[in-house]
């Protein structure tokens, strides 16, 4: 009987992009945590919080990438370069945040390094950072996104068990 | 719910104020899934606000920045209300930490919170029986 079958290997194939993601540094236990708080209340929770950190994370990196195209040479000093390195730092501490609150370590790691740039007014420093968190980030959606599709698909394969069992549990009732 | 030590059994009620939108929904759910009534507040002002209109909680988890006013602000205004509930502090700045602790927390914890960092501030759940 091949009912079931998909979702089950569906969900093996989320379990081992989930294990790559935790090896490669992507995610650490506290993805583990925000998984723990989604329930039958909540189902769709995981995917939610997950999505609005996608809405805001994007916000955030043009955000950042507009204020270093503000700041002029390393080091700068001037009021304004500095200006811009203090609204950089606050973004980056949201960034850091939302990422360490949803586990994606190395997103929150490059983050740090970031910051360290941006309070040493460090402004080539500052855009390999960006470009690496760019990247970090694009890497970390394409397979959250990924993960997602196959959970959607495992829902979908394991709803054609539903009729069965519906029908054979009316059928043991009426007998 | 949890006794409060009084005759009557009152919800244990947490004000979590944060701008971030993921933060709040997260800190709010975690909190739900253990019976605790949450309220938000997104700024340091709407913290204010809520108790200038009278309300109250057992325990108030303040970011530090904020738009509006951020949560030293927020904190040391709420100390001068006389609000004397625990104010615990969630951060992500960690060299803004002592800063922070010395507008008027009762502790300040890093980013990402859970429960385990703020156990010693939430009440252990009421056993439901009638003495």
């Amino acid at each position: 009987m091949l009912v079931g079958f998909g979702a089950e290997r569906l969900g093996a194939d989320m379990n081992r992009l989930l294990a790559l993601l935790f090896h490669q540094g992507v995610l650490d236990e506290q993805f583990l945590q925000l998984q723990q708080l989604e329930d039958e209340t909540s189902p769709n929770f995981v995917s939610e919080v997950v999505s609005i950190f996608f809405h805001e994370s994007e916000k955030l990196l043009t955000s950042l990438r507009s204020l270093l195209m503000m700041v002029e040479g390393d080091h700068d000093q001037d009021h304004e370069g500095g200006l811009e390195y203090g609204k950089i730092g606050v973004h980056l501490n949201q960034f850091m945040g939302s990422s360490s609150s949803i586990g994606a370590k190395r997103v929150r790691n490059v983050c740090l390094a970031f910051r360290a740039a941006s309070d040493h007014h460090n402004r080539h420093g500052c855009l390999r950072a960006l470009e690496q968190l760019e990247h970090e980030y694009c890497y970390l959606k394409n397979k959250l996104h990924e993960f997602f599709q196959l959970e959607q698909q495992k829902v979908l394969a394991a709803g054609v068990r539903y009729p069965m069992n519906h029908y054979n549990n009316n059928i043991n009732i009426n007998s | 719910m949890y006794q409060n030590g009084s005759t009557e059994t009152t919800p244990f009620r947490v004000l979590v104020v944060d701008d971030d939108r993921i933060l709040r929904k997260m800190h709010k759910m975690m909190l739900t899934r253990l019976g605790i009534e949450v309220e938000v507040a997104v700024n340091g002002k709407e913290a204010v606000d809520l108790h200038l209109a009278g309300a109250s909680f057992h325990l108030v988890l303040m970011d530090l920045q904020m738009p509006v006013m951020d949560g030293s602000q927020a904190t040391k205004e709420l100390r001068g209300m006389g609000v004397t509930s625990p104010i615990v502090g969630v951060t992500a700045a960690c060299a803004e930490k002592a800063a922070f602790l010395a507008s008027g927390l009762t502790d300040c914890v890093s980013k990402p919170l859970t429960i385990s960092k703020i156990a010693n501030y939430l009440p252990a759940p009421s056993n439901h029986t009638n003495n």
